[in-house]
């Protein structure tokens, strides 16, 4: 079964290195919808090979808009990177087209899950593998089976099945792409605590067997940085604070805005309001 | 009794050309959302470029057929990328006009180049007619009604198995989503005109073999309309049952015009009166969803 474990592994394996390479950076981008909204404003991040780095913020904060900048599906939705650069493997990839950076290995894992409601799993999976013409796309259905034993007993149409089953799904989809970087846009949303669960512990386990990067997009911001090593917080569409998980689990600021509770008693929501206006980032 | 046999024969194979038109008319639309109202225009391109072939080349029928097929399926690449391609985005009115005036300008082209009047084709098979049950069919029907099956078949294989197959469902059941998978929608745009252009040329010729080719031909694109409407645009299957039913009603309403009512037109007419009908209970057509587009 783990034969079947391709190159991109081997590429991870020797781990150790003290400073990782940077397989994504965004350069200080700009992101224009229609020309005139501007939503993106001077954004920069990294993503180190072989990591999860977890990107949070609040609504509107334009993180689905950064993961489709990078994607490149910011094109069907009229939009534009007008000021910075996109690169990934060292080549810049902002402008080209999405279904070349799909070729180049990013793969988008869509909000709302985004699988073809009427064909069968097997069918979008393999969908997943469209841009491959290697002779491993029957092995690796085999592989996303063993991770998701329950889509292999689905075998009707994939829009009967349930919202964790069509995470897994829209996951197992990006798995038979083979990329380098899977993008991934609220895993978590719509599912139970349970299926949650379940969906973060297979995001960490196909991140380490694989050796797949990814960048997680969460609204669950407690979830996200258990399961990532370094993290970023947006706000009106700047990074307005970074560093490893850890440090952002422990900043007092990410306690009291994204993870609930902090070390204070609870306060009413008269004080909350003025507590916050008196703290934005921006 | 025997002549109501033969018109159901007939309107069975003359159902499923319209079923194979029909196919690939639902194709276009279905990948790219575009009405073909120059449908009919493929078969009678299709057809000329055979019989050019065949007469003024001299090319036997397995050499020519072939070359007629490569080249319709370029004719509608170029056709899309060079005419439609730049429509995308532009609303659906546009569109149908476009697709409107491509039919007027190559039925136009078609007689300045071959003439008005209708031409036969050289023979092909060695015996015009052949006896099936004890009736009289001409070969080529039984050879078109192969074909057709064929094509239908292939339809099938086409979209449940095969790796562009797959990817024309995904961009017709929603673009972004297939972009995001690697599919390039421009290629499955060029690739359905392509597909839907070859086999209507393939109608094409077996509908010039028997009738001769002349402008008349690209009627047999208005009559795919019932048939697409009556089965949902949008749905493949639909599209075949569709023909079917149009081919059988045709013949039966020739039947019953020639036995009692002596209108003299019902054949034409007789399908449009059903669509309305059908329309009425469920305009969405027998097989289409919901959510579509109606023109």
């Amino acid at each position: 079964m783990m034969n079947a474990v391709p190159a991109t592994a081997a590429v991870a394996a020797p781990a150790p290195a003290p400073e990782k390479r940077i397989l994504l950076s965004v350069n200080n981008i700009e992101v224009v919808y229609n020309d005139v909204i501007l939503v993106l404003r001077g954004l920069s991040l990294q993503v180190p090979e072989g990591e999860i780095v977890a990107l949070l913020g609040a609504n509107g904060a334009g993180k689905s808009t950064t993961l489709k900048a990078i994607s490149g599906l910011l094109k069907t939705e009229d939009g534009e990177v007008t000021r910075g650069d996109i690169t990934f493997n060292g080549e810049r990839i902002n402008g080209i087209d999405p279904d070349q950076i799909v070729r180049r290995g990013i793969f988008q894992v869509m909000e709302g899950r985004r699988i073809i409601a009427d064909m069968t799993c097997l069918e979008n999976l393999r969908l997943g593998a469209f841009t491959r013409r290697d002779g491993g796309v029957k092995d690796d259905i085999e592989m996303v089976y063993h991770y998701f034993p329950r889509l292999k007993e689905r075998t009707g149409l994939a829009g009967y099945l349930s919202g964790g089953e069509q995470q897994m799904l829209a996951i197992g989809r990006a798995m038979m792409a083979r990329p380098k970087l899977i993008l991934m846009d609220e895993p978590s949303m719509g599912l139970s605590p349970l299926m949650v669960k379940e969906v973060f512990s297979i995001i960490r386990q196909i991140n380490r067997d694989l050796g797949v990067t990814i960048l997680l997009v969460e609204q669950n911001a407690r979830m996200a940085l258990q399961a990532a090593s370094s993290g970023y917080i947006m706000e009106s569409g700047k990074v307005v604070l970074d560093g490893t998980a850890d440090e952002l689990t422990n900043n007092e600021d990410v306690k009291e805005f994204y993870l609930g509770g902090g070390n204070e008693e609870r306060k009413s929501f008269k004080n909350l309001k003025s507590f916050k206006r008196r703290k934005r980032w921006i | 009794m025997n002549l109501l046999f033969q018109l159901l024969v007939n309107g069975l194979i003359v159902g499923a050309l319209y079923g194979v038109v029909a196919m690939s008319f639902v194709l276009i639309y279905k990948a790219s959302r575009i009405v073909n109202f120059a449908q009919g225009e493929f078969l009678l391109i299709g057809a000329w470029a055979c019989w050019w072939l065949l007469t003024h080349w001299q090319l036997p029928f397995y050499i020519g057929f072939p070359i007629t097929l490569a080249f319709m399926m370029i004719f509608g690449v170029v056709l899309q990328v060079v005419v439609l391609r730049p429509m995308i985005g532009e609303p659906i009115i546009s569109v149908i006009m476009v697709t409107i005036g491509l039919s007027i300008f190559f039925q136009a082209l078609m007689k300045w180049m071959f003439g008005v009047f209708a031409k036969p084709f050289p023979p092909i098979f060695a015996s015009p007619t052949m006896n099936v049950l004890g009736l009289d069919v001409q070969t080529v029907y039984v050879v078109s009604l192969v074909i057709s099956i064929l094509i239908m078949a292939g339809f099938g294989w086409f979209f449940k198995f095969s790796r562009m197959g797959l990817a024309m469902r995904a961009t017709a059941f929603d673009q972004q989503v297939a972009q995001s998978l690697g599919i390039s929608v421009r290629q499955v745009f060029a690739m359905s005109w392509a597909i839907s252009a070859m086999v209507s040329a393939v109608a094409g010729v077996v509908v010039g073999v028997v009738n001769g080719v002349s402008s008349a031909l690209s009627f047999f694109g208005i009559k795919v309309f019932p048939a697409v409407i009556l089965g949902g645009l949008d749905s493949v299957v639909g599209a075949v049952v569709g023909g079917l039913i149009v081919g059988l009603l045709e013949n039966m309403a020739h039947y019953v015009d020639s036995q009692w009512l002596n209108f003299g037109n019902m054949y034409e007419i007789a399908p449009f009166y059903v669509l309305i009908a059908i329309l009425m209970v469920k305009p969405y057509g027998l097989f289409g969803t919901k959510d579509i587009e109606r023109v």
